[in-house]
């Protein structure tokens, strides 16, 4: 028998896996597919929520997260592309000054 | 009976997690990632969701990966390298993850979720359809987010223009 538990542990080990990956890892495009890992994560949580308390509130919500999730990836990916252009290695610890 | 295809598609996603955080070639990480989108839209179809299920697939596994992938392969010459400058933040950071996943399946073992209290059962969402369900409260209820999330995309547009421009 499916409890919304099932749902939101999973979602908490998605999650879990996800941060690791963001603190562990230093090429920054799989740190950014860890923090898209998270948002995965969370929409899960919305949606198994959605469906145990029979509200249609939670889908709606993960409607709007699945496009405030695309437009962060293509400016973060932007942002990247411009930082490391011009820079030998992908490397964020070597990203280190504030000069451009 | 549910929970034979919920375990088969638990287990993917969190494999394919792992294998987005473990491996060490991007292009692989990427395509984990791929596997851990089509498992959470399986999993939305488990819970009455099958238009979030076909969104999931069409704009994450569909364009998201698809950009990653790009910027993967335009960075490609430059190689993650081994350890990190800080020997002993990746043990840390592990130990830390699973503190992280104790105290969440803790907090929601001891929870008292919340009653059933909206109209939209299982099987009112097969009746009307999840897309006529999720329009009619997006555009009614939830209007004013909708038309900030168009300025959130027009916003992202003009900022990667800008940000992709070539310095003069």
């Amino acid at each position: 028998m499916l409890t919304v538990n099932h749902f939101v542990i999973l979602s908490a080990i998605l999650f879990s896996i996800g941060a690791v990956g963001v603190l562990v890892r230093r090429n920054p495009l799989i740190m950014f597919m860890s923090i898209e890992l998270m948002l995965n994560a969370a929409n899960l949580a919305f949606v198994g929520f959605s469906r145990y308390l029979q509200s249609i509130d939670g889908q709606v919500f993960v409607f709007l997260i699945l496009t405030a999730a695309a437009a962060e990836v293509a400016v973060g990916l932007a942002i990247i592309v411009a930082l490391f252009r011009a820079r030998e290695t992908v490397d964020v610890d070597e990203a280190n000054t504030l000069k451009g | 009976m549910e929970l034979i295809p919920f375990d088969f598609l638990a287990g993917l996603a969190v494999i394919a997690a792992l294998g987005v955080v473990v491996l060490r070639n991007p292009v692989y990480c990427a395509l984990c990632l791929a596997g851990v989108f089509v498992a959470l839209a399986g999993l939305y179809v488990l819970l009455s969701a099958p238009f979030l299920a076909a969104a999931q697939v069409m704009i994450y596994a569909g364009a998201i990966l698809i950009l990653f992938v790009f910027v993967i392969m335009l960075l490609s010459p430059r190689v993650d390298q081994g350890a990190g400058t800080l020997k002993w933040q990746r043990p840390l950071a592990i130990v830390f993850g699973f503190a992280l996943i104790a105290e969440l399946v803790l907090v929601v073992a001891l929870a008292v979720l919340p009653s059933a209290r909206g109209p939209y059962t299982p099987e009112r969402i097969a009746q009307i359809g999840s897309t006529q369900a999720v329009g009619a409260s997006l555009f009614t209820d939830f209007l004013l987010p909708f038309e900030i999330t168009s300025l959130l995309l027009l916003v992202a547009i003009v900022g990667v223009i800008v940000l992709a421009k070539k310095r003069q």
